[in-house]
């Protein structure tokens, strides 16, 4: 009798989904991995190096910072892991492993878990840390080293061209595989697009954020074209540059974008805008990741402005009954 | 002809093996404990004293308010107790207790009416509401008041049939053991709520049922099945209703407010058996299942009888269970007391062993939306939480928290863990009590203001 055991008593509902957070993550891990493969066929193996440095010292930071102020340990959720492909990933493969450390630190410590960890961050933590790499250490960010050329001869990305105002010389073909100059993991739209497939298919996000920014881009750079060929026009710059990991992977980033269905149409649109601004008139030949950046900032705001519409309260009948 | 409904979430139905598990009768109890509130409204007083006789389907507890249901006997034998017991609520509720005779003598009352009692729905409202009908899908509203409230307003009758919880297959058996009297039961409530058109939601993982009660001729009867995508909360009622009709219960209101009239399928059955066999609502089809059961079952439970000799009657458990439920495992309500009776309302028994728990030490909530999405009111759960967390009762009204139905859909997709519909129960109180509160205020302070007004008037 006395070694009856007590029956739990809690709160409905008692069964929950096997996916959490874990789950969810490991997913967004699987689809950034057809991008990392892209990059190893294109320049090597130097991209899988430093995607190793930053995730680990990504790790270090998280465990360390949470260990020294006696947090609970969040390793396991993995989310450590997607900041640093993610932050990796916008970066050149020359990039030096210090520089990375560097990085790691700045998103991690600084963008993530001063704001409270997982989930309570503004920024994205990766964007963050690339835009922080970008302004401390401009030149080692926009060297392009070619990957058959080891002699280092430097060549332009593709967005450079766009930034100078004419149409790149590389094939639509080449920049949709990832056969061009650039950020490493940013270079292949075609294993961007898989990774986001595979997103979308296990209902990791919706195509609310992507498809408004991309669309937003490609209606605006169609309109506002250069040249005279403006159908390229437009196409080189939704390939070129991070628009496409930008668009699946960083906009998309749960705790720094809107959750509500409209909200995240908004700050889709407001990327693209903003990402085109910037293209045509500002200094840096790439907008996406302040666009992003800034977007960031507007998520409390627009999310109190798009609450769903409550139910019972438009339709036709209930309207007229609630009038009574 | 269904139309769109927000939200839901897909948990695996869990249905196999016990929905092909016929209905079984197990052995009486030696002794029921029937509780004298098994129904929203007011509590029945007893009507009758320790050491009477009572006799099976005998009136043992009444309320004279309207929306209220009597109890009756659910054994023959005599009265030992009458002391307040525990119910599946978690409340100390007045029982009457009745050790059983095993003789099943019926009460006179047990007789089923006459036929011409059967066309007027005043006689038919009041046979309903002399057997004790409630809503037997777990909300106990008492049917009668609901069928006599819809006079006038009611043009749609809908049966649910969505059965929408995991594991539960009593509404199943019924509709594929019982299709004629089930669907006998839904013509008497047609008339009695005085329209002649029923719509009859059934989830698609029914399908057997669908066929059938097509086959019996639910058409010719003016009742039309509604196969229903299956999804959580489709039984909801509200969310029927926008599935099934289009139309949008509004907020804090009822359904009788745009036209409907909800009904539970075992209900309806109830209906028949009080209409047909004189038979009060003193038996519940349960069904018996969940991981740490040894075999899932679907059993006639008489009410009154406690959990644990359920349990025991239908091969007990085969692994140690750590969470026993009372209702679905979405909405059910978990239980620590294994002498808790089962009631009117009682469609289940769920023996959860320990590794169905995914709850964690440390919830922590990453913005993933998935409970907005869920949400079938269309409610934003993510900052609702945040704000009950906070204590923020103003904020809390301003985001609606008070038209959630707690059908657990949030909690159930949230990968974070989160204990949100837990937080909203807790949050919808704070916000009633605040109600509460400014109401008694504004009444002080008019009652203030005439004192001062009649003075003046002197």
């Amino acid at each position: 009798m006395n070694e009856e055991r007590k029956l739990i008593v809690s709160s409905s509902p008692h069964i929950r989904t096997p996916r959490g957070t874990q789950q969810i993550m490991l997913d967004v891990i699987i689809a950034l991995l057809p991008a990392l493969v892209a990059a190893v066929i294109f320049f090597g193996i130097k991209p899988l190096i430093v995607t190793a440095v930053s995730v680990v010292s990504c790790e270090v930071f998280e465990i360390g910072y949470r260990k020294l102020l006696k947090k609970g340990d969040s390793y396991t959720d993995l989310s450590a892991v997607v900041t640093g492909m993610l932050l990796a990933y916008c970066l050149p493969y020359t990039f030096p492993w210090w520089a990375v450390i560097i990085g790691a630190f700045f998103s991690i410590v600084l963008v993530k878990q001063l704001f409270g960890g997982l989930g309570k961050n503004i920024w994205n933590p990766a964007l963050a840390g690339r835009a922080f790499l970008l302004i401390s250490y401009a030149v080692l960010m926009t060297t392009w080293i070619e990957a058959d050329a080891p002699d280092a001869a430097t060549f332009a990305t593709p967005l450079a061209s766009l930034h100078a105002g004419n149409l790149a010389p590389d094939s639509i073909w080449n920049m949709f595989i990832g056969n061009i100059g650039g950020s490493f993991g940013e270079v292949s739209a075609l294993a961007l697009l898989l990774g986001g497939a595979w997103l979308v298919y296990r209902k990791v996000i919706s195509l609310r954020i992507p498809v408004a920014y991309i669309g937003t881009v490609a209606v605006l750079t169609l309109i506002f074209s250069r040249g005279n060929n403006h159908f390229m026009w437009m196409l080189q710059n939704v390939l070129s540059g991070g628009l496409l990991l930008g668009a699946i992977f960083m906009a998309t980033d749960y705790c720094t974008s809107p959750v509500t269905p409209n909200g995240q149409l908004i700050f889709g649109v407001g990327c693209g805008l903003l990402t085109v601004l910037i293209r045509y008139f500002g200094g840096y030949p790439e907008g996406v990741s302040f666009a992003i950046l800034i977007m960031n900032c507007c998520t409390w705001l627009i999310d109190q402005h798009t609450a769903p519409r409550r139910f019972g309260v438009v339709g036709k009948r209930s309207k007229k009954e609630g009038a009574k | 002809m269904l139309f769109k409904s927000h939200g839901g979430v897909h948990p695996n139905d869990k249905k196999a093996p016990a929905n092909e598990a016929a209905i079984t009768t197990i052995p009486q109890p030696a002794q029921v404990v029937i509780p004298m509130s098994q129904h929203i409204g007011a509590p029945c007083s007893p009507l009758v004293a320790v050491g009477d006789e009572v006799k099976l389907g005998q009136k043992i507890g009444e309320a004279s308010a309207p929306v209220s249901a009597p109890v009756h006997a659910s054994v023959s034998g005599k009265v030992v107790a009458i002391a307040p017991h525990l119910n599946s609520l978690g409340n100390m509720v007045n029982s009457v207790v009745i050790e059983n005779d095993f003789k099943d003598t019926p009460a006179d009352t047990m007789v089923p009416a006459p036929a011409e009692a059967l066309e007027s729905p005043e006689q038919i409202a009041a046979i309903v509401r002399e057997a004790g009908i409630v809503g037997m899908g777990g909300a106990t509203f008492p049917t009668a008041f609901k069928i006599t409230s819809g006079w006038g307003k009611v043009d749609t009758v809908i049966i649910n049939g969505a059965e929408c919880e995991p594991y539960i297959n009593s509404d199943y058996r019924t509709m594929v053991e019982h299709p004629e009297e089930l669907l006998k039961g839904i013509q008497l409530i047609m008339k009695a709520c005085k329209v002649d058109k029923a719509y009859f939601g059934i989830e698609l993982n029914k399908k057997f049922a669908i066929d059938l009660l097509n086959f019996k001729g639910a058409k010719e009867m003016g009742i039309e099945i509604v196969p229903l995508k299956c999804q959580y909360p489709q039984g909801a009622e509200k969310t029927l209703i926008k599935t099934v009709t289009d139309r949008e219960v509004p907020p804090g209101g009822l359904p009788a407010a745009v036209g409907c009239n909800v009904f539970n399928t075992f209900t309806a059955y109830s209906v028949y058996r009080a209409c047909y066999e004189g038979w009060p609502a003193i038996e519940r089809v349960v069904t018996v299942s969940g991981s740490a059961i040894a075999e899932p079952k679907n059993v006639k439970v008489r009410v009154g009888t406690s959990m644990e000799w359920v349990f025991e009657q239908t091969g007990g458990f085969a692994k140690e269970p750590w969470k026993i439920i009372m209702g679905g495992p979405m909405m059910g309500m978990a239980q620590y007391d294994m002498t808790v009776p089962c009631a009117k309302g009682t469609a289940s028994l769920l023996a959860f062993a320990e590794d169905e728990d995914r709850t964690v030490a440390d919830p922590v909530c990453i913005r993933c939306g998935q409970c907005i999405d869920a949400c079938p009111m269309n409610l934003q759960p993510i900052y609702m939480y945040m704000y009950q967390q906070k204590g923020d009762v103003d904020m809390l009204q301003k985001l609606n928290i008070l038209d959630c139905v707690e059908c657990g859909s949030c909690s159930y997709i949230c990968p974070g863990r989160l204990h949100l519909t837990h937080a909203f129960k807790t949050g919808k109180a704070m916000v009633q009590a605040r109600q509460a509160e400014l109401k008694a205020k504004a009444e002080a302070e008019k009652a203030k203001a005439e004192a001062a007004e009649k003075k003046e008037d002197k």
